[in-house]
């Protein structure tokens, strides 16, 4: 019976080969399409981790509603964070490492070239927190953070710019209007999220409070103890700033995890809609395949009504004909299957840093719809074919 | 073995009701050699649909073997038709992408036969046939008359009671014709019954029996 089946698939190639075609790009676009979403995503949770672990973000101002009347907080303004802010969150026994952040952009020269980048104040915890690694040197040296010592650390193409590929280490550059020895040289991680560390240039905070004249702290960067210590350490890290606050919560904490999480929501809403959409075209290829069998069905009319005349039931028709647009779609969505993983393979060779593989819940789902859509669409035309009455059938031409 | 009892048949064209057959009654014993005869559109298939259970009648009754087989289910008939009748086409109908012996053996694939089984009784009547030469060659590969004796084969396959033919020698020359008539009637002689409609007055004579149709009546 199924080779019946088979059989009559292989006599009609070209319309075979067609529906095969039509349905493997149905799913190998959902397997590429999924890949990508899947890749982004993954790009973007690596990166966060690569941020630092355990990590949370402090920084000035409120942003989180409570059950407060409103207007109660209006016309508040917060107080800004400082460096004795981020020193007293280490007696927080939660707390590993704080790395107070201040931010600015300044010109760094040295003889006669120079170049306009983002200048990081902060201590030498930094390098723990973010994770970060020198190519040569030392990063900033671990004294009170409170005073201003002249020296930076260069990213590594900020270094290539400045000095080419002669001694970077020990010489003096100006940025802004101050001299600072350079220490360090960070290796090279490329793109870190929204701050490419190859183009910055990092000094202490306190210097870096004196050369943008700003006495506040962009962030505090704290690293908990552990990643159950994440949640106690929040709740302690505002306790302490509300205490040096004179009662006001007025900072907001937040976890990488709670980014992350935000991150990860949103790229799988986007992996769902792509994958939705090539959804459209697998459901269209499903449409397809009922077409083709509607056409089987009338082109093998005669071929029905002898199957009949020689005792076969509309069951066993139907069967047959089921058989055959199911064991199409599996065909289809085996090679597309393949197809799509081909691609996937292809995109990663061309994207390294994407890593790009298509999840087994699209792997699933579109072979599904595939086998699904293949299976239901054949049910009408073979219904049809059921139906048809044997001396009719055999009439015609 | 078969009895149809003031059988009708009517057909609608557009607003019409035009009776193909009119109030037949006819009784067919075993092993009988029956042959109808008449002008077109006497009648001659619709009775032979009717009495292959390809048709229902739209009045009277038709008991097959003492069975009411009118008002069978169409599954029912459908099971009747593959153990017992065995149908042969003025256009043979063979399936054009099976080979000889897969024609042969697609009665007893829809019976789920096993494949040692179909293989060994295909075998043999293409044997008996003489066409084992031909057993995996494709209907366009082989004459009017080899495709009217395979398909007589597939007919006879199931060793049926009843053997209908409609026509068989109408699109074959004199010389075939004759071949395909004497190994229907070889079959008779093994105990089928044989019905068979003909143009050719020729072939109708050699049958035992002569049924002449004329306006959807028995003349």
């Amino acid at each position: 019976m199924f080779v019946f089946s088979l059989k009559s698939l292989a006599s009609t190639k070209v319309r075979t080969l067609y529906m095969i075609v039509a349905m493997s790009i149905g799913v190998a676009s959902v397997v590429i399409l999924t890949a990508l979403g899947e890749g982004a995503r993954r790009y973007v949770v690596e990166q966060f981790s690569s941020l630092g672990t355990n990590l949370l973000i402090v920084f000035p101002g409120r942003t989180e509603t409570k059950g407060n009347i409103p207007g109660l907080l209006m016309g508040e303004t917060p107080r800004d964070l400082t460096i004795e802010d981020a020193l007293a969150l280490l007696r927080s026994r939660y707390v590993k490492r704080v790395a107070p952040i201040t931010i600015g952009s300044g010109l760094v020269s040295f003889g006669h070239r120079n170049r306009e980048v983002p200048v990081i104040g902060s201590t030498s915890d930094m390098m723990a927190v973010r994770h970060m690694t020198l190519m040569q040197g030392k990063f900033l040296p671990d004294v009170d953070p409170r005073n201003a010592v002249p020296v930076c650390v260069l990213g590594a193409k900020v270094k290539d710019e400045l000095f080419g590929s002669s001694r970077a280490i020990g010489q003096w550059v100006r940025i802004a209007d101050r001299r600072f020895r350079v220490v360090g040289i960070l290796a090279s991680q490329g793109q870190s999220l929204d701050l490419d560390t190859d183009e910055i240039a990092v000094i202490p905070v306190a210097s870096a409070q004196m050369l943008f004249n700003i006495p506040s702290l962009f962030r505090i960067l704290v690293e908990a103890r552990s990643r159950e210590e994440l949640v106690p350490a929040q709740k302690e890290v505002l306790d302490i700033l509300q205490a040096r606050h004179e009662g006001e919560r007025d900072a907001t904490v937040i976890t990488q995890d709670a980014v992350l999480a935000t991150f990860d929501k949103i790229l799988k809403t986007i992996t769902l809609s792509v994958a939705g959409i090539a959804g459209i075209s697998l459901a269209v290829s499903g449409i397809l395949i009922m077409n083709v069998m509607l056409i089987a069905v009338s082109q093998r009319t005669r071929e029905i009504g002898l199957l009949k005349a020689i005792g076969a039931t509309g069951m066993t028709v139907r069967n047959l004909f089921f058989m055959e647009a199911a064991s199409l779609s599996l065909l289809g969505a085996t090679v597309g299957w393949v197809l799509g993983e081909a691609g996937v393979k292809i995109i990663s060779g061309i994207y390294p840093a994407l890593p790009a593989s298509a999840p087994w819940w699209a792997i699933g789902a579109a072979i599904g719809t595939a086998l699904g859509t293949g299976i239901l669409f054949s049910v009408l035309p073979a219904e049809r074919a059921s139906r048809l009455d044997p001396v009719e059938a055999l009439s015609r031409r | 073995m078969i009895r149809l009892e003031h059988v009708c048949r009517n057909f609608t064209v557009g607003d019409q009701i035009v009776p193909a057959l009119d109030d037949i009654s006819l009784e067919i014993g075993k092993g009988e050699y029956v042959s109808v005869m008449g002008p077109s559109g006497s009648g001659k298939s619709t009775l032979l649909n009717l009495v292959g259970l390809l048709d229902r009648p739209s009045s009277g009754a038709y008991t097959f073997d003492g069975i009411d087989v009118t008002h069978l289910t169409d599954a029912a008939q459908a099971l009747f038709r593959r153990e017992k009748i065995g149908f042969v086409f003025q256009f043979f109908h063979l399936v054009p992408r099976l080979t000889a012996i897969e024609n042969i053996a697609l009665p007893m694939l829809l019976a789920g036969m096993p494949r040692e089984e179909r293989k060994e009784r295909s075998g043999k009547l293409l044997h008996d046939l003489g066409l084992e030469a031909r057993a995996n060659h494709k209907p366009d590969q082989l004459s009017g008359g080899q495709r009217q004796r395979v398909a007589i084969a597939r007919a006879a396959v199931m060793k049926p009671a009843l053997l209908l033919a409609d026509e068989p020698t109408g699109n074959l020359d004199r010389a075939s014709g004759m071949e395909v008539v004497s190994l229907l009637e070889k079959l008779n002689g093994e105990g089928m019954t044989l019905v068979l409609v003909t143009h050719d007055p020729e072939i109708g004579r050699r049958a035992a029996r002569c049924i002449r149709m004329l306006d959807g009546r028995l003349d």
